[in-house]
């Protein structure tokens, strides 16, 4: 079969594009009432006082606090640490203190001027200085070998503290929920969500409903990026309490300026390293320490943690390397699930970290990385040996030819060491980068995800899983897998809609998981399917005979065929329904030890290596990426097109995150909280881009798929980064890359050295 | 009060105020639910509109600019002649969630129509005012790179 690979048209495209299909917003409204959200000013501040004046409300208009919840006041992800709204205490600025629901939009924000609330000003702890002698929201640690011993041989000591900033997500699609109670105390949620099942799971914990009483139904996504992880289920508690109070349906849709400031956004990070180098460049050992801002509650902070750790010493083989890594607290909206999850705020600091370290030795950014890159056989911190799926080194050799980087590189320096007056200044640079597929360590074996199929009447095949589009098309390749396996076509095969109610949980669409774990396990039981009815068939015929099933079509040695369709749909009228169903059971090799972190943290790992080429204003300093090559190791393209889209979408992200998005803020208020002072690439912005797709296929499933979705976030940031700094020779540590920020640093003098450091001067301080 | 529009060919009869947003009576009223929202302060481009034929932003405009006026939505250029480049713009990679879809083709239809072979600058001027958070903007790039005709 050809299928796999190919480029199909994605099924939800023509609907995109002729503006029918609905997203959360766009359902019926009859009868709806309208949510708004009451959010703390102050932050961190007790709560005196809250007192609720209906009279003073449009009429009919009701309102919730705290002390209104019928359960436990917990947003249930890992715990239910994160509140429903706030009780007693706020603890960041945007905090929910109360929610209101009136007749039209216009009331409920009327509604929310009768609710009184007195504050008590607390001292707040605004970022991660302050914060750091306070008690951490999580803590891991990594450690292979004699880090203190060798850091003392080593030839060359570098160390280096790199920091980067929070990112919002800003899909297209604000958050938008909707809720209503049916007869028999039975809940409906209805909205935007990467994971039915986590919103699920918060309404059964604070309802105390019976799981089949509350049923939760994923609409398309306007854009998830992570965003759509953690937060509907602060939204959708809100519109299910509201819902109940006032006797309608509730919808809550923020707009733009509400979602910035409620939302949550990718962890700000700060990575300091010490690393110990021989004479060659080669790294002998690695001390790490990873410290992100969780903000004002746990989240699922300890998870994306988890990955930083795991990503932080990079693709590179190092034989002694002490991870440590911290969560701080701090009284900011609390930081989430971002595309990437940790690793890409890891790998921006390892990846600055390599350039220095070639930089004290006189190597190039190429030179550096090809002598200490991952190869099959080398052993990560973990102490996972990588088998032959690594392919790290394919990656790194792959952009360099196809952009000639060693010369380029070389070329620019000397330009830039003889620079001609007026002439803006060009750079290009490079990165290498992994990421782990899937869940990390026993998340996969602890999520138990289950899939299943059910022939239909009409001779097709259902699919039933969680799954979620929300742009990166698993709707398109969910079909090709089963009918890639299966010999049947893909719409042979139809997808129930992500409803509690109809599907079982298959996870959530994070973790780039869905088509490497979802998707092999569509593959088997749509072929199971298939199997019972070649077998039903082959016996009521009493011959027999093997049968072969290719593009939807069953064939008999002796030329006889018939479409599966058909097969399945005389099967229907006699036999009894065939459901099968099957839970997701991750690679018995796979065991991680959660308390040493040894062990295999991921069961294979998708490579890539950016290479970025950028002009720089030498007036205002403004960066301009003017094209980037990509090349990406995903195991097995299952849709070309859809896999070139999620890298070059993955990387204006990466650049957006290294070179522009900022957010500020002041005291704990956000200063840019709307799309005309946060800004995103624009069109003009964006780089021309190159996509080079690899493969080298892992062993465990899904046609050897090691998922796209969050590599490309990993690469871009450094590679521009290391590009400016070719252009310019200021030695950048900290994004966005602003030009307000590459001015400072040159005010401050940080240039790169000029030459090879002596070893023993080259004992650089931190800095 | 009452404000008379034609809407993708269709004349409509409108009740609202002068201010009354018209993203809003485009959805609200005409249930056109192509027509997004997402910033509603004119920085996303998602509520593109054409009004006579240019390309405006329906967050902005109040009823009482729009009267008398021609307004085309998505739904009314997808129903045209833009057929083949609206599945070029599909099997391209110009569409991933969809949501900032209905606006950039509106604005590139816009485009097209006038010049139907744009350069990569061209494209760009064009679209400045869209934003798409999935694509990367080159599948957008390729499906307009190879022009408005059927080819
Ligand atoms: S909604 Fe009109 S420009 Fe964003
Ligand atoms: S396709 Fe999602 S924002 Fe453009």
């Amino acid at each position: 079969m050809t299928l796999l690979g190919s480029s199909p048209p994605r099924p939800d495209g023509a609907a995109k594009v002729g503006g029918t299909l609905r997203f959360g917003d766009d359902l019926p409204k009859e009868g709806l009432w309208y949510g708004a959200t009451l959010r703390s000013p102050n932050p961190h501040a007790r709560i005196r006082g809250l007192r609720w004046n209906p009279e003073r409300a449009p009429k009919g208009a009701v309102c919730i606090i705290a002390d209104d919840l019928p359960g436990p006041n917990g947003v249930q992800l890992l715990d239910d640490e994160w509140p429903v709204l706030a009780e007693g205490i706020v603890r960041h600025v945007g905090e929910p203190v109360a929610v209101v629901a009136a007749a039209t939009m216009l009331a409920a924000r009327q509604a929310l001027g009768a609710i009184e609330v007195d504050y008590e000003p607390l001292e707040p702890t605004l970022d991660l200085s302050a914060a750091a002698n306070q008690e951490s929201l999580y803590t891991l640690e990594l450690r292979s070998g004699q880090v203190e011993q060798e850091l003392e041989r080593a030839h060359l000591l570098v160390e280096g503290t790199y920091h980067t900033g929070y990112q919002e997500h800003i899909y297209i699609e604000c958050q938008v929920m909707s809720a209503w109670w049916e007869a028999d105390d039975k809940l409906v949620v209805e909205g935007s969500m990467q994971c039915p099942y986590f919103v699920h799971r918060s309404l059964i914990h604070v309802f105390g409903l019976p799981a089949e009483r509350s049923v939760v139904k994923a609409t398309p996504m306007g854009g998830g990026f992570g965003g759509k992880e953690d937060f509907p289920s602060v939204i959708a508690l809100h519109a299910a309490l509201l819902a109940k109070a006032c006797d309608h349906p509730v919808r809550i849709a923020y707009d733009r300026h509400e979602d910035i400031i409620g939302t949550t956004k990718r962890h700000p990070s700060v990575v300091t390293h010490r690393a110990g180098v021989d004479a060659e460049g080669r790294l002998q050992a690695m001390e790490i320490e990873v410290v992100l801002d969780g903000g004002a509650y746990r989240t699922l902070s300890p998870v994306v943690l988890s990955r930083a750790v795991l990503h932080a010493a990079g693709p590179y083989r190092c034989p002694n390397v002490h991870i440590r890594g911290r969560v701080l607290r701090t009284h900011t909206p609390p930081n989430g699930a971002f595309r990437g999850f940790g690793a890409p705020q890891v790998q921006f600091a390892m990846e600055r970290q390599m350039d220095r370290i070639g930089r004290c030795l006189g190597l190039d950014p190429l030179e550096i990385r090809l002598r200490n890159v991952l190869e099959e056989g080398d052993k990560l911190p973990t102490g996972q040996v990588m088998d032959e799926s690594c392919s790290a080194r394919l990656c790194l050799e792959k952009a360099a030819r196809e952009t000639d980087f060693q010369e380029r590189w070389q070329h620019l320096e000397a330009k830039r060491r003889a620079p001609i007056d007026g002439e803006s200044m060009q750079g290009v640079g490079l990165s290498l980068y992994f990421h782990g597929a899937g869940f990390t360590g026993n998340g996969e074996r602890v999520l138990q995800s289950v899939v299943e199929a059910a022939l239909l009447e009409d001779g097709r095949i259902e699919v039933r899983t969680a799954a979620v589009e929300m742009g990166q098309g698993c709707d398109t390749v969910l079909p090709m897998m089963a009918a890639e396996a299966s010999g049947l076509r893909p719409e042979d095969v139809v997808l129930a809609p992500p409803d509690t109610s109809r599907v079982p949980d298959s996870g959530p669409s994070v973790a780039s998981r869905t088509s490497m774990v979802v998707g092999s396990e569509v593959a088997h039981v749509v072929t199971e399917i298939r199997d019972r009815i070649l077998d039903w068939w082959s016996n009521s015929q009493e011959s027999g005979a093997a049968h072969t099933v290719e593009d939807g079509v069953v064939r008999r040695g002796n030329g006889e065929s018939w479409p599966f369709r058909e097969l399945a749909r005389r099967y229907c009228e006699t036999e009894d329904p065939l459901v099968v169903s099957r839970q997701h059971e991750p690679p018995e090799w796979q065991v991680f030890d959660e308390e040493t972190y040894q062990g295999v943290a991921y069961p294979t790992y998708a490579f890539g290596a950016d290479v970025v080429e950028v002009v720089v204003d030498p007036d205002t300093l403004e960066v301009r990426p003017r094209k980037v090559t990509a090349v990406c190791e995903v195991g097995r393209v299952l849709h070309e097109r859809l896999c070139v889209g999620q890298v070059e979408g993955g990387t204006l992200q990466a650049l957006g995150w290294g070179l522009m998005e900022e957010v500020k803020l002041e005291a704990g208020h956000y200063l840019n909280d709307r799309l005309a002072t946060y800004i995103i690439p624009t069109i003009k912005d964006s780089p021309e881009m190159e996509v080079h797709l690899l493969e080298r296929p892992w062993k465990g499933g899904a046609f050897g798929a090691k998922g796209v979705g969050e590599l490309p976030m990993d690469g871009g940031a450094p590679a521009a980064v290391s590009a400016v700094e070719n252009a310019t020779g200021i030695e950048i540590d900290t994004i966005p890359a602003t030009p307000e920020r590459l001015l400072a640093l040159t005010s401050a003098h940080r240039q790169v050295p000029s030459g090879p450091q002596d070893p023993k001067r080259g004992r650089r301080p931190g800095g | 009060m009452k404000f008379e529009l034609v809407v993708n060919g269709n004349p409509v009869l409108i009740e609202g105020n002068p201010m009354d947003r018209l993203l809003d009576a485009l959805r609200d009223k005409l249930d056109l639910m192509g027509t997004k929202e997402g910033c509603g302060e004119g920085e996303c481009g998602a509520c593109t509109v054409l009004m006579n034929g240019e390309p405006v932003l329906s967050c902005l405009l109040p009823l009482i600019q729009c009267e008398a006026a021609e307004i085309e939505t998505v739904e009314g250029v997808a129903t045209g002649e833009a057929s083949a480049f609206l599945e070029r713009f599909v099997s391209d990679g110009g569409v991933q969630c969809g949501a900032c879809t209905p606006g950039i083709i509106v604005t590139a239809w816009a485009l097209l129509r006038d010049n139907p072979h744009p350069t990569r600058q061209e494209v760009q001027a064009a679209l400045a005012g869209n934003l798409c958070r999935c694509t990367g903007y080159e599948g957008i790039h390729r499906a307009l790179g190879r022009g408005a005709a059927d080819e």
